[in-house]
């Protein structure tokens, strides 16, 4: 049962101080995964395959060992075989097995930039040349780069060992890794009462998280077979979870230091340069640094699947939706894992659907293993289902706002996966979008500058996942309060977090001072993502504080020796019911508490927020002569439950936006037919650029949710699933046609223009 | 690389108002002599090729990817970083508005996108969206979508 905060009037919820860790971060000090030196540190490099699909025939690293500089060199035979266990972590899976293989390869590699070898040397440009010496030997096979080629029935298979789930029975020799089903009523059914329904497919690229940090390592193998681990994670539990199992090592015996983190969206979850750095470690008795380079980070990290979705619905005949069908084709590259059950869930998820169809396929390919990429597998889906409604309303000649009114989720709404709907927000922000500035403005379809406008817009959706965590509280005796937590800081949450500890203990945000700790400093928090560290750790500090303030006025009775239920705490001081000479500060209290430290701890372990909705509007212009779009106005709407400090709260929205509108326009894994990435640079890979775009305008529609305190709900990560098909459609509003394949590139803008 | 036959290079230069001598393997990049001989780690690596901006320091009044300029260039020159825009005054305009504005999520580009709008308020002590814009255009970040860094550029120009 959730504790609910009565009053509303809050004096520090809702406010913008300037966050804790800022000046650090505005003045170099801040120190990110790259950043740490140890006393004696030497330095590692790996080799990378440089083919997508081969078998290891052979390694022979003599000449790297023989190199001077070289202390150690390490292949998969120095890390332990582990077995086809299942993980079971909040946003992990797969095998043990798995896990392990993707750090290392030991017999086959899945993808180009696939990790076969590695060196420590005393400095890197050392290390870096000594891995060219290592001579391997592949058998070269042919890729599978795409869902279609992967699905062929004669398609080469990448494991030949592993068994398939196909709705429960087990598959041998199959690139499907998962194909479930999701049922709710007798949708072919009530496809045949519909009056209208219309169907879609569309088509994505790869895309990456494209974090500016890229990956590294950096690990100590000590006597006692401790190792510990700096490094730049969205989750110190998790990486240590993952570090102790490719090594067979208790997690007692890593300890896992989180660096300040330069981005994630869910790409720096998993493992990469951990375990290699404590090996090589181990083997040069020193403490050891791996960091990758920019290649490596798109080669071998990341990225979000590409793949195929289709979308159906029904319709009757005054535009109500009556049936849904989808088939989801995801790629999970060279390993499980394409968050086809995530997609599921997320693709008829703003609608009210009493029939729902939907078959999903998690599909092995020769791309780096897939990582969660913020909200995984809704905006793929959000592509074609708001692509479908756009074309209903057209076919209906509906409003694009009342049509989704009308057949808006809410409380009490079944969703694919089962469970109904608790207290959401869509319908007021839909509500919103209809009474906007955006929205009410006209736009001007024939500009005098010869371009051609358009105006779309699309809803999205993210389930906002709970899990655990842990805070300490520990009073200073100038009143102040040490607040230590788990959760990396990847976006302004120790900010977040320190403020619903000082609302509930009646002090200033700054008063506050929350620190992310190691792993053998705080209790058990899972990873930053899934739109859970506001909600969950920052339950967890409001918690924290209750208990705090049990013990202060327990201590405070003590002092003025009255019984401890005459002792009121309100706005950060303690007083006397029945007597008023009895008052005194928090800081009086605590200069002279005499009976010992006050200090609090709290945990928690959280079922999902109840879902975060989004609606986007964007106008487009399109040059004619260049297919080229500008993106000239934006606007983010989105139901954030409460918005502990509103800043940063926009601040997601509009680089979660932004990240969207790189996916819809320009962003892709060009690929080669060998299975190699074309354009595996900053330059090539074109991301959103301070020019290409204009502000980017937020509503934040607050529908507290029920299952937080002061009505947290996560928000982070919604934002990036509406503005593909938002754009799509503004595209077809401004041409005319449907560009139903991620990027939407200038080239194939031009193309349709042309054939026009 | 470690061939023994290449000598390390001494070179006299000013990082942020501090004279110093310092020795560089003539093969390694201003940022790798910044980071790992002068100890000064605030300027970033990204993406070591100079499309990202994180490592962006001033060198005689011009900014420049300090990826793409060798350590041994560093010689007889003015670097400044943005361990030195602070001063024991306080911070400078453009970090007090950055934090202020939010214009900061994960912090990895903040030294790049300082040390750049700080050339540019020098030159242009009152720039527009437009000209901020175009400005910063050699500044990734992923966190932001600008919005609030622009933002915060204009108010530290008010």
């Amino acid at each position: 049962m959730v504790s609910k905060e009565k009053k509303s009037n809050y004096k520090i919820i809702g406010t913008r101080p300037i966050r804790h860790d800022g000046y650090d971060k505005v003045t170099g000090r801040a120190q990110y995964g790259a950043d740490i030196k140890l006393p004696g540190m030497i330095y590692g490099a790996v080799l990378r395959s440089p083919h997508a699909h081969a078998k290891i025939k052979s390694i022979d690293t003599t000449k790297a060992e023989n190199t001077n500089g070289v202390f150690a060199v390490m292949t998969a035979k120095d890390l332990p075989r582990l077995t086809d266990k299942q993980r079971g972590n909040s946003e992990e899976s797969g095998s043990e097995k798995h896990l392990s293989e993707n750090v290392m390869a030991l017999d086959k590699v899945f993808y180009k930039g696939h990790v076969v070898a590695a060196v420590s040397a005393n400095d890197v440009n050392t290390a870096r040349e000594a891995v060219k010496k290592i001579i391997v030997d592949y058998e070269v096979l042919k890729p599978v780069i795409n869902v279609d080629q992967a699905m062929d029935k004669d398609a080469p298979i990448l494991h030949e060992e592993f068994i398939g789930d196909h709705l429960g029975k087990k598959v041998k020799n199959t690139n499907i890794a998962t194909y479930n089903r999701y049922k709710i009523g007798n949708a072919e059914d009530a496809f045949k009462n519909c009056d209208l329904v219309v169907e879609k497919e569309v088509e994505l690229q790869t895309v990456h998280q494209g974090y500016i940090e890229p990956h590294s390592g950096t690990a100590i193998w000590d006597e006692d077979d401790r190792v510990k681990v700096w490094t730049s994670t969205q989750g110190s539990f998790s990486n240590r979870d993952s570090v102790s199992k490719v090594l067979s090592l208790d997690v007692s015996r890593v300890k896992v230091t989180p660096m300040e983190i330069g981005g994630g969206f869910g790409g720096k979850i998993p493992v990469y340069l951990e375990p290699i750095a404590a090996v090589l470690s181990k083997k040069s008795r020193r403490p050891v640094q791996l960091v990758m380079s920019r290649t490596d980070v798109f080669d071998a990290s990341g990225p979000a699947p590409g793949g195929k979705v289709i979308v159906k619905i029904g319709v009757d005949k005054n535009g109500k939706m009556l049936a849904g069908y989808a088939d989801i084709r995801l790629e999970a590259g060279g390993y499980p894992e394409a968050f086809i059950e995530a997609a599921a869930k997320c693709v008829f998820s703003c609608y009210d659907i009493p029939a729902m169809d939907i078959e999903a396929y998690d599909v092995l390919v020769n791309k780096p293993s897939s990582a969660p990429y913020r909200a995984p597998g809704s905006p793929q889906v959000a592509f074609a289902t708001e692509t479908v409604v756009d074309e209903i309303c057209k076919k209906l000649k509906m409003d694009l706002i009342d049509f989704r009114l009308l057949n808006v989720a809410e409380k009490g709404t079944r969703t694919a996966l089962g469970p109904k709907y608790r207290k959401i927000g869509l319908k007021e922000v839909l509500e919103a979008a209809k009474k906007s500035d955006h929205w009410n403005s006209k736009i001007d379809n024939k500009p005098s500058n010869g371009k051609l406008r358009g105006r779309g817009i699309a809803s999205g959706y993210w389930f906002n996942i709970g899990e655990k965590s842990a805070v300490n509280l520990s009073l200073n005796m100038d009143g102040t309060v040490i607040l230590t937590e788990g959760s990396t800081d990847i976006g302004g949450s120790r900010a977040s977090i320190a403020m619903q500890a000082a609302e509930v203990l009646g002090i200033e945000a700054e008063s506050v001072r929350p620190s992310v700790v190691d792993t053998d400093s705080i209790g058990h928090t899972d990873v930053t993502g899934g739109s859970r560290t506001t909600y969950a750790t920052g339950y967890a500090a409001y918690k924290a504080a209750h208990i705090m303030i049990d013990e202060i006025t327990g201590k405070a009775a003590k002092i003025w020796d009255i019984p401890e239920n005459e002792i009121i705490y309100e706005n950060g001081a303690i007083s006397s019911k029945t007597d008023s000479e009895l008052k005194m500060t928090l800081r009086e209290f605590a200069d002279q508490n005499p009976f010992g430290p006050v200090v609090s701890s709290a945990s928690v372990d959280l079922e999902e927020a109840a879902g975060g909705f989004g609606t986007h509007i964007v106008d487009l212009e399109i040059d004619p002569e260049t297919g080229k779009t500008d993106v000239i106005r934006y606007t983010v709407l989105q139901d954030v439950g409460k918005a502990i400090h509103p800043a940063y709260v926009e601040g997601q929205l509009q680089g979660g936006a932004t990240q969207g509108i790189g996916w819809a326009l320009n962003e892709e894994y060009f690929m080669s037919e060998q299975g190699t990435m074309l354009n595996s640079s900053y330059l090539d890979y074109r991301m959103p650029i301070a020019l290409d775009l204009p502000m980017i305008e937020t509503v934040l529609v607050e529908v507290p949710s029920e299952d937080h305190p002061f009505g947290v709900r996560g928000f982070g990560e919604t934002p990036i699933c509406p503005p593909v098909p938002a754009i799509s459609n503004a595209v077809n509003d401004a041409i005319g046609t449907r560009i139903l394949s991620t990027p939407i590139k200038a080239s194939k803008i031009l193309k349709t223009l042309k054939n026009i | 690389m470690s061939d023994n036959n290449v000598r390390k290079v001494a070179i006299n230069t000013t990082i942020n108002g501090q004279e110093m001598d310092i020795l560089v393997d003539p093969y390694v990049s201003l940022l790798e002599t910044l980071r790992e001989v002068v100890g000064m780690t605030g300027t970033k690596e990204g993406c070591n090729d100079g499309n990202c901006g994180a490592c962006t320091i001033n060198i005689d009044g011009r900014i420049v990817d300090s990826c793409l300029v060798l350590g041994v260039e560093a010689e007889g020159k003015n670097i400044e970083t943005v361990e030195g825009m602070a001063t024991p005054e306080g911070l400078h305009p453009l970090q007090q508005a950055f934090l202020e504005e939010a214009a900061l999520q994960c912090g990895i580009c903040t030294p790049g996108f300082l040390v750049s709008a700080k050339a540019l308020l020098d030159n242009e002590p009152k720039p527009s969206e437009d000209r901020i814009r175009h400005w910063l255009a050699g500044n990734l970040c992923r966190c932001t979508g600008y919005d609030k860094i622009v933002k915060a550029v204009k108010k530290a120009s008010d």
